[in-house]
């Protein structure tokens, strides 16, 4: 086994740094047991050896050194020429090699989605430090490299450059890890937060939820239906059916995917059913007790698995915008024993407003 | 709602239906809403306590409420001191009782805190030893109860008491045993509520506490984390299970299926592990056979022990499913499971300090609510199952001697009435002349009969004047669920929305087809898989809970029977819907949210 890849059955927390935070996660289900569509990391050192091994470090510093970043004309053409550079290059032998094995070891040509997987995750925003690409629907050897390239490429958009720049990170300090999965020919797909992103309300898991990928729910191209799910009973307590009008699927022959109108019927309908719910909260659910705190979950039902095992877990990570908030909101104390009762006596809860 | 036009009618303007005129002379008279009071009646918001009384009143069975409420009254205002609440005030009107809490005056609210604290606190830390009192207290009057006999009076004075002196006679007896049964039964309801608030208190503490930690909390949620014992209330279901069992397993069930209730035990008896069964149906009668279909506060209501061909129908069913293999016994370890789960789970997302007022507050109300749901079979079924199996003795025995043409004739009077009639009767037997109750009684049962069935054609207005701004009375709201939002549903809102609101009482989602049940004669035809929808059920009900999905009401809240008795069984349940008895037609389609409160006619 090569240090080029690695398979998410075999990412171990002394890898996380090499393979950036969404391959750490998804190795970190895997071997929790939560089904997680099969598939390997590119790792940093795989990324590492295409800047050293092929001469891509010496040009694109030669690039930043004419780069005027507070010029947006001349950082958009220092980005495209950056980009260009890396497409010129075929990746060194030992990696495409290790990539070409791993893929072969998925199946015969199988459809995979290529997404790369950045390693500043200390920031909280730091999805913008390495421009998260996807690339959905890739099939075969070729393509697979061709868009591992395109990941590591995309590093160098104007805008990522742009941020590194405002946070003093250095340019090429930033290293990317390429995630390649098993695509998932979802049914159905969306978002599961383990907390209430309205209020911060812990006892709630909230699930966004729409026909085919997931990636029109996650950009808010469909409104998706809307469940709450009280967390502890585990019983859906509201929910928002909505007009999905647009879904996202495969189109084989192209090789890629495709947005397609939802039929009258199927957009105004309930497009997960209450069981499907209670399993994506239950996923949820075990994936924040996982990572022992609340999570903001990718998930999607697998037409090509069966009944009762085709939901799947895309990506955890943490919520970060209400554990922040709630750890700074003071407590009120409480009377206890009987000034308890007195107090609930005095001013029942019913009663208030 | 304007400042003009209540919201609610006044008890003054509500006519009696055509045949019901002189209802008021059936009822105390202060028991009515008087005319000289009218202004000062109409300030008061009164509800109708149809989760308890839902059929209008015989005069004799008024004593129920007289007694109920006026020792729920005495607990909080004279014993304890609730600090907020006094008792509750009530009227009958139109043969319904509509009740109307009593706040203490804001100023004195302080002043009663200690005595509160010292004298609920009290019970709170001796409450096992104090409970356990109880049950010998209540034991004992039933004991009393039971062997109080009312026998005819004979022809002449029995010789032995002449020769030895007693100097009195047989009437002195009926006359003092009529009054013992009706001290000890007002024993027995001051009794039911010596324990009753402070349990309500310390769980609607602990409801308080969570609502404040979790503000989104399901109240069902709460109420899970304190349930899960072993309680009382569902043995007598447990006993009929058990038996069905016994029956399947000494291979006697077939015996059992068919012929009235003499001729299956006959049959059961004669066979060769006959006896074993015969032995264990009889150990089961008591005490778990004194147990009604009602609730305890009509003279009318059944109990199983002289009924017995209603438990032994609820057995024959039983036996249909343990033969087909299902597994008909409560999942008492999987309540208890999950309800530690839950509890933990929600500890988890407490701080460490909130951890420890939790805990507290759990404990006090794990320790206090099993005689939330256990009270209900000592006091409205084994009491009250003696002291009307008596008083149904008692009007049998009158009419037999000529005072009404039916047995049930006595409970047309009221209960200072009755006396007269038992003076009347050994007065005659003394003087050696004619009872005058059976040339008075006949007619004067007959118009009451016509009035209290007159009546009975109109339902009660839900509740009469205006409510206040916010309820805040605590037991109004713990007893009755009456919230400012359950008073919105009982106006109607959109009579044309099939969707029903209520309160989400126990989880879950189904969907099937209704039926409307509106007294516990009709229990035998509920089909298996339907939904339960009634005015109110009552937790002896709870033989039929194994047959439906869901349970539908119009009244009650998060503790009323059905919520608890779903809850125990795991089934979806919406109370306290104000109108769903009405509008839900027995066929319906309907999809009940036991998760969000919301019943929906689909078609």
């Amino acid at each position: 086994m090569s240090a080029f890849t690695l398979p998410f059955s075999r990412i171990g927390t002394a890898d996380h740094a090499r393979v950036g935070g969404k391959c750490a996660s998804l190795g970190e289900m895997t071997q929790a047991g939560v089904a997680v569509p099969t598939g390997f990391a590119v790792t940093t050192d795989a990324y590492l050896a295409m800047l050293e091994g092929t001469g891509l470090r010496g040009e694109i510093e030669a690039q930043l050194e004419h780069t005027d970043f507070s010029d947006v004309t001349s950082l958009e053409r220092s980005a495209q020429a950056i980009q260009i550079r890396f497409r010129s290059h075929n990746l060194p032998a030992e990696v495409d090699a290790a990539i070409r094995t791993d893929y072969a070891a998925m199946g015969n040509d199988l459809p995979v989605a290529v997404r790369s997987s950045a390693t500043a995750e200390d920031l909280p925003d730091a999805s913008f430090a390495g421009q998260q690409d996807t690339y959905l629907w890739v099939v075969g050897a070729d393509a697979v490299i061709a868009h591992v390239r395109e990941c590591w490429a995309s590093l160098f958009t104007a805008r990522a450059m742009n941020y590194r720049e405002d946070h003093k990170l250095g340019q090429i300090d930033v290293l990317m890890s390429v995630a390649v999965q098993k695509m998932v020919n979802a049914q159905t797909a969306g978002v599961a937060m383990t907390i209430d992103p309205l209020n911060g309300d812990r006892t709630r898991i909230v699930i966004d939820a729409s026909y085919g990928l997931g990636e029109l729910v996650v950009s808010g191209i469909v409104t998706p239906d809307n469940f709450t799910v009280e967390k502890i009973l585990m019983e859906i307590i509201d929910r928002k059916i909505s007009d999905k009008h647009v879904e996202l699927i495969p189109d084989v022959a192209a090789a890629t995917t495709v947005e397609r109108e939802v039929d009258a019927e199927r957009r105004t309908a309930q497009c997960l059913t209450d069981a499907q719910v209670i399993a994506v909260a239950k996923l949820a659910k075990l994936l924040e007790r996982q990572n022992k705190c609340p999570q903001d979950v990718e998930w999607a039902f697998d037409a090509d698995l069966p009944d009762g095992e085709d939901l799947v877990a895309l990506q955890s990570r943490p919520e970060t915008v209400w554990a922040q908030k709630v750890a700074e909101t003071p407590k009120a104390g409480f009377a206890t024993g009987m000034m308890g009762m007195v107090g609930a006596l005095n001013n029942p809860i019913g009663s208030k407003k | 709602m304007d400042a003009k036009t209540p919201m609610f009618p006044s008890a003054y303007d509500l006519k009696a239906p055509a045949g019901a005129e002189g209802w008021e002379e059936l009822y105390p008279y202060y028991l009515k809403f008087q005319p000289s009071l009218r202004e000062k009646e109409d300030q008061k918001f009164w509800f109708c306590d149809s989760q308890h009384w839902p059929n209008p009143f015989k005069p004799f069975d008024t004593m129920t409420v007289e007694f109920a409420v006026k020792c729920l009254g005495q607990y909080n205002t004279r014993h304890y001191l609730v600090p907020p609440a006094n008792g509750v005030d009530y009227r009958i009107h139109n043969g319904y009782v509509y009740m109307s809490p009593i706040g203490v005056d804001p100023e004195l609210i302080g002043d009663r805190v200690p005595q509160f604290m010292e004298r609920a606190g009290h019970y709170f830390q001796n409450w096992p030893t104090l409970l356990e009192n109880w049950h010998k207290k209540v034991k004992a009057n039933i004991d009393e109860m039971e062997a109080i006999e009312f026998e005819k009076l004979p022809d002449v004075v029995p010789l032995e008491w002449v020769k030895d002196g007693v100097g009195l006679d047989n009437t002195t007896a009926l006359t003092e045993n009529y009054d013992r049964m009706i001290q000890l039964i007002y024993r027995t309801w001051q009794y039911h509520f010596e324990f009753l608030n402070l349990g309500y208190a310390a769980y609607l503490d602990f409801f308080g506490f969570m609502k404040e930690q979790f503000p989104t909390i399901p109240d069902q949620a709460i109420a899970k984390m304190v349930q899960g014992h072993d309680s009382d209330l569902f043995r007598p279901d447990d006993e009929l299970k058990k038996l069905a069992r016994l029956a399947v397993e000494l291979g006697v069930a077939d015996a059992l299926k068919s012929g009235s209730v003499d001729e299956a035990l006959a049959v059961v008896g004669a066979q060769a592990n006959g006896a074993k069964w015969v032995a264990a149906w009889e150990e089961a009668k008591d005490p778990w056979f004194n147990y009604t279909t009602g609730n305890g506060f009509y003279s009318t209501d059944k109990y199983w022990n002289e009924n017995l061909d209603i438990p032994l129908g609820y057995l024959r069913d039983y036996i249909v499913r343990v033969q087909a293999g299902e597994t008909i016994e409560r999942p008492m370890d999987a309540l208890r499971s999950e309800r530690d789960r839950i509890t933990s789970e929600y500890q988890e997302m407490m701080t460490p300090e909130a951890a420890e007022a939790f805990q507290g507050k759990l404990g006090l109300a794990r320790v206090v609510y099993p005689y939330v749901e256990d009270h209900n079979f000592y006091i409205e079924h084994w009491s009250m199952g003696v002291f009307w199996k008596k008083m149904r003795s008692l009007s049998k025995m009158l009419h037999e001697e000529g005072f009404w043409p039916t047995e049930d004739g006595m409970f047309y009077l009221n209960r200072n009435e009755v006396r007269d009639v038992i003076f009347d009767y050994g007065n005659a037997w003394a003087t050696g002349g004619d009872w005058a109750g059976p040339t008075h009684w006949p007619q004067e049962i007959d118009r009451r009969r016509g009035i209290i069935d007159a009546l009975a054609t109109q339902a009660p207005q839900p509740a009469l004047n205006n409510p206040p701004e916010v309820i805040t009375e605590p037991f109004t709201i713990m007893l009755w669920g009456i919230t400012s939002d359950s008073i919105k549903n009982w106006t109607g809102g959109d009579d044309d929305n099939s969707d029903l609101n209520g309160m989400a009482a126990s989880p879950g989602v189904v969907e099937g087809l209704a039926r409307v049940i509106r007294s516990p004669d009709q229990l035998s035809e509920i089909q298996q898989g339907e939904i339960l929808v009634a005015p109110v059920t009552a937790p002896s009900w709870a033989p039929v809970f194994g047959k439906i999905q869901a349970t539908v009401t119009d009244i009650g809240g998060m503790m009323s029977h059905a919520a608890i008795v779903c809850r125990e069984y795991g089934l979806p349940a919406v109370t306290g819907t104000g109108t769903a008895s009405s509008k839900i037609k027995t066929g319906d389609r309907i999809r009940v949210d036991g998760n969000t409160g919301k019943v929906t006619i689909l078609s």
